[in-house]
Order: C-alpha cells, then structure tokens, then sequence
C-alpha cells in the first residue's frame, strides 16, 4: 500500500527523500512555535540587548574608554550579539524538546521512522534558527549605536553557527534529563549565564590578574566569543584557529552524546 | 505472515514492577484483535514495546515479519498508533498534527495535505481543523489521534481504548469506520473494557492478567467456553416469592425482576413453559451482562482470587476514566 511508487526509485534514495522530508517536518514546526510565541523569543532579547547598549556602549561605554584598541560599545557589540545567540539557541531547544517530553507530544517522533540523529539534527536546527534570529535582531539594535567592522565575514558566519549548534545541543541535553521546569533552568541560571558573563563579553581577558586570566582560557565560551569578535574587529585574546577547534570538538562530542542518549532512549522510553 | 507476533515478551518496569511474564501473541493479517484485561494487566506496556515507546526486558516481537531488534525502521512504518492517553501537542490545531505527523513519516507535503484533509473529514474533524486543540472534547481528542494515526495508512493499526470516555451515538460511528478500515485490509488491533465492543468488532481476542496471556483465540471459540448465560426476566405482575424452576438457579431480585442461569445444554422453551404453568407472565427478557463479559468475570476472579485487586470488567464498562488529561500550561 505504502511504498507501492516508491518501488521505481532506488530504495536508498527514497530513504533519503524521506529523512529530508522528516527532518523539514521538526525544523518547520520549531520555526513555526518560534513565529506562534514571538512574544517570548524575539521580543525579550531585543529588549535586553537594547538596554545593554544603552547602560554599558553609551552611558558607562563613554567613560571606559578604548578597549582592545576600538571604542567600548564596539567592543562589546559582537559580544552581546553572542550572549544573545547563546541563551536564545540554548532557550529553545531547551523549553522545545523538554515540552515534548512534558506534554508527550515526543512520542509522535519516537513512534515514526525518524531515525535519532535525524530527530536531534530537527531540534538543533530549531535551535540555530531561533539563535540566528534574535543574533540579527541584536546587530541591528548594535547598529542604531555603533558601526560594525568587519574584519572576515566567514569567520563571523562560521562562529556563530558552531556556537548556536554547540549551545542547542546543550540545551538538548538538558531537555533529555530534565524532571521539571526547575531543572530546565537551573543550568542556563547557574552555569551558562556566569560563564557567559565570565567569558570576556564585556571585557579583554587581558585586563585580569594573571590567575583569573588563566582560569578564563578553561571556560568554553571566552574561545567562542573570541573567535566571533575576531571576524569583526581583527583582535582576540585567543589564538583564533584553536578558538575553532574548540568550537568544532564542543559540536561533534556533544552531538554524538545527544544521539547517544536518545538511542539508549534516556528520559524518553521506559 | 502474521501481521504481530510476540514471543516471550517480559518487561520489568525500573521500580521493579513486572508489567509482563512471558508473553505470546499472534495476529493475523486482516485480523480484527481484542486485547482484553482488568486495570494494571499489561496491555498498555505491551502496546508500548511494539510501538517502541517502552523498552522491553527480554522477548522478541515482529511486525510483517520485521523484527523489531534489527528492522526497527519498517516496523515502524508499517504500525499506526492510537494512546491510551491524549500525546498531542495542545497548542497546535489538528491540521497541523496530522500533517506534521506525516511528515515524520517521510509523505510529501501535499500528499499530507490530502490525506489530513481525507481522515479529519471521515472523522468529523474537518471543521474543527484550525481551532487549538486544547479546545476540543474529549471524544474530539480521540478522533484526532485516530485521524492522526492513519496518515501514513499503516497496515497494522492498534488502538489503546479509543472510546474511553466517548458518547454512545460517537461511538457507533466509530466502530462503523473501524470495520470500514478493516474491510480495506488494515489489521487492528484493540484494547477496550466495552466488552460488548470486541464482541461486537473482533473476531480474535487475547486476554491478558498480571501480565500472563490467559486466553487467546478465536471470538467464538472463547465464547463457548463459557457454560452458563444468566438472563435477566421482566414480569407483568409482582410475585411473592420465585417461581419453582428444577434444573435452574433462579433468583428475584425485586417482586417484578427474575434471574435465571441456563446452562448452555438447557433450552430456554422450558423455562417459558413452566413459567406460563404457574401463570407467570413474562414481558421482556436480556442478558444481565454481555456474554464476554460474563466469561471474562470469570476468567479473571478464577485466577485472581483475592490477588490483583477489584480487576471488574463490572467497574471497567461503568466507563474508565478516558477522555482529556490536562497539562500544565507552558507544555509548549
Ligand atoms: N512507567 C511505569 N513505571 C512503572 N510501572 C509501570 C509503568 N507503567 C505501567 N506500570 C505498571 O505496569 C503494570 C501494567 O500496566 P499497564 O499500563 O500496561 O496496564 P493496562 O493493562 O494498560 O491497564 P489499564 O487498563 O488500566 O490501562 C501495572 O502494574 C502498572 O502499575
Ligand atoms: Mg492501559
């Protein structure tokens, strides 16, 4: 009955014909709840990075002075382009993926053909859509109050989409071992906020005493930064081909960790 | 080929709950099933391992002959699933659902559209198709996931108490449309605690207690099995004490009820001929529960004596609490 047509195409490419088709399926439906609730996912980031702009480029920005040799809302502008990126890619697949679990609605996947990798591929696209999104909504609020250089666009455009995939990833993995609404929270509250705070968003690492500056290059996000505000201005703390590595490394583990644990059917089979 | 087959299937939840002991089941292709058993006896775990939402301990199962250890993704292809409980993402419409829910099975968008289009109308959904649908009725929510479930016109279609909590008038035109699907070559199989529905609908029936199989065969077969039929007797005029039956359990349950049980040797004429000898006149006649139901009373209190609680097919048809479980807000 089914498969009856699809009998003249080569089965293999039928079974790809069909991924894609799955794989469309989860990115349009994430776009689509992304569009439905705006209010929550393009709205607030906007706010916020409006406000960052105005206190610290403007107001606090004036009397900092240069930083890494370009004025301080400059500085801090790719910074909060990816903070925003970031929390937004991590927020999503987070609250999307822990939804449905929560509300069971996962089981339309697992009951399906998708295979897993096609299922954390689906959600992590998701993940960077949204990311990408508020990531241009921010440069344009940047742009109402600073120009933006820039040094390499590739490097900008690969940066950020390691970070957005490396973060919605995270937040894939969070979903899978999530119990309630607290645990979704906890770790964007307690460890990716500071981290991200820590991770020379703000500041040059070389402004830190010689430990803090040290104990930074272990936090993940100070390379990710880096090598995002090196595609605009041409400076960085990092060495920017490590910065790369690092990126790549964080994107290929946790994936492999995110399928894993759907495959064991961690926190989604019995 | 059977389109199900199970064998030796055991499950043992983390808490250390063993749902299944060794289970065996076959269905044939086109086979219409009943899966029948008290609360708690295993049909939704099984239900859950063939559709791959719970993990199995041990045991092998196959669908059309794909093993589902090492041929996951045809298996799946080939089975539609209707939950015992609402799965469905009540932000979205019914549209949406079904389309999407083609989608995960790799069907083009408009092909989807179609056929969503085809089953939310055969469901008498269609106009319902753009409201959220968190704010259909529960027997609404049901019909949904049924239109859902068919999307991809799966050969195997297995429903998990699909008229829990559903009007009478509803569910006669479901029963109508699942016999229409079946006569198109699709096997179900079903659970329910209507018993008078698989007696009605199935032509097999498998029933399952404290996760063993205890019965599993033809409908008929079963059904004779059953040695006794106790028949409920309506009279026109109010008597003092029941009239003498030899050879009959008779009791009065009020001055104008009598119950009689009549072995399936016995001919009910006789009953009528001595009653009518003691001016006993009869109005109407039914059977106090349905046939299967009776049979399955007694299956299940035969083994579960005292264990396993109050199993009541009797509690069971009273209706179990079906229909729409709430979900906190923020499920998006
Ligand atoms: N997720 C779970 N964790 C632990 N035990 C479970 C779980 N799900 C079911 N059980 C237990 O497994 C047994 C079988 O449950 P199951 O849901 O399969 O019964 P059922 O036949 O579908 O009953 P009902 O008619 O009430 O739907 C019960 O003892 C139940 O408590
Ligand atoms: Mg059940």
């Amino acid at each position: 009955m089914n498969g009856a047509t699809a009998a003249a195409v080569p089965a293999s490419r039928s079974r790809a014909r069909e991924a894609w088709i799955g794989y469309r399926t989860i990115v349009m439906r994430e776009f689509g709840r992304i569009v439905r609730i705006w209010g929550q996912t393009i709205v607030p980031p906007a706010v916020t990075a409006t406000l960052y702009f105005v206190i610290f480029g403007e107001l606090i920005g004036r009397r900092i002075g240069e930083m890494g040799g370009y004025s301080y809302v400059q500085y801090i502008a790719p910074g909060l382009i990816m903070m925003s990126v970031i929390t937004n890619s991590y927020g999503n697949v987070v609250s999307s993926f822990f939804g449905a679990r929560f509300g069971k609605h996962v089981e339309e996947m697992l009951v399906s053909p998708l295979p897993n990798w096609l299922i954390v591929a689906g959600y992590v696209s998701g993940g960077v859509v949204r990311g990408l999104l508020v990531g241009a909504v921010v440069t344009a609020v940047a742009l109402f109050f600073t120009h933006l250089h820039v040094h390499h666009a590739f490097l900008i455009v690969a940066a950020v989409l390691l970070t957005s995939i490396v973060f919605s990833l995270g937040g894939f993995i969070n979903a899978v071992f999530a119990k309630n609404f607290d645990h979704i929270s906890w770790f964007p509250t307690f460890i990716l906020t500071p981290l991200t705070y820590l991770g020379g968003v703000f500041y040059s690492i070389a402004l830190l005493p010689g430990w803090a500056e040290n104990l930074s290059h272990l936090n993940p996000i100070l390379y990710m930064v880096n090598g995002f505000r090196y595609g605009f201005l041409g400076v960085s703390d990092v060495d920017v081909g490590f910065a790369f590595a690092i990126m790549i490394g964080f994107a290929v583990t946790l994936y492999a960790a995110a399928v894993l644990l759907m495959h064991r059917g961690i926190g989604i089979r019995e | 080929m059977y389109a199900l087959s199970i064998r030796n299937l055991t499950k043992t939840y983390r808490n250390g709950v063993q749902a299944l002991k060794g289970i065996d089941l076959d269905v044939q292709e086109g086979d219409f099933f009943a899966l029948l058993g008290p609360n708690g006896a295993g049909k939704t775990t099984t239900i859950g391992i063939v559709t791959s939402l719970v993990n199995k301990t041990g045991g092998a199962v196959s669908v059309f002959g794909h093993d589902l250890d090492t041929d996951l993704e045809a298996a799946k292809s080939c089975i539609g699933i209707v939950p015992q409980e609402i799965n469905f993402n009540q932000f979205e419409t019914p549209e949406t659902i079904v389309v999407n829910q083609a989608g995960f099975y790799g069907i083009p968008r408009a092909v989807a559209r179609e056929r969503a289009e085809k089953y939310l109308k055969q469901l008498q959904l269609w106009d319902k198709r753009k409201a959220m649908s968190r704010t259909l009725s529960g027997g609404m929510k049901r019909r949904l996931m049924i239109a859902r479930a068919l999307v991809h016109e799966p050969r195997l279609l297995i429903l998990d108490e699909p008229t829990a909590g559903v009007d009478i008038e509803i569910r006669r035109t479901m029963w109508e449309f699942l016999r229409g699907i079946n006569a198109q070559g699709v096997t179900i199989i079903l659970t329910t605690h209507y018993l008078e529905e698989a007696e009605n609908l199935c032509r097999h029936v498998a029933i399952i207690d404290q996760g063993r199989i205890t019965e599993h065969d033809r409908m008929s077969t079963v059904l004779r099995k059953l040695q006794t039929e106790t028949f409920v007797l309506n009279l026109r005029e109010a008597v003092a004490q029941a009239p003498s039956l030899p050879g009959y359990a008779v009791t009065l349950v009020d001055d104008h009820t009598l119950e009689v049980e009549v072995g399936k040797d016995r001919s009910l004429n006789d009953i009528f001929v001595r009653l009518a000898a003691q001016g006993v006149d009869v109005v109407s006649m039914r059977n106090k529960v349905n046939r299967l139901e009776e049979l399955f009373m007694r299956l299940v209190a035969k083994d579960g004596a005292g264990a396993g609680g109050s199993t009541g097919a009797a509690a069971a048809a009273a209706g179990s609490a079906g229909g729409a479980r709430a979900h906190g807000g923020g499920a998006r």
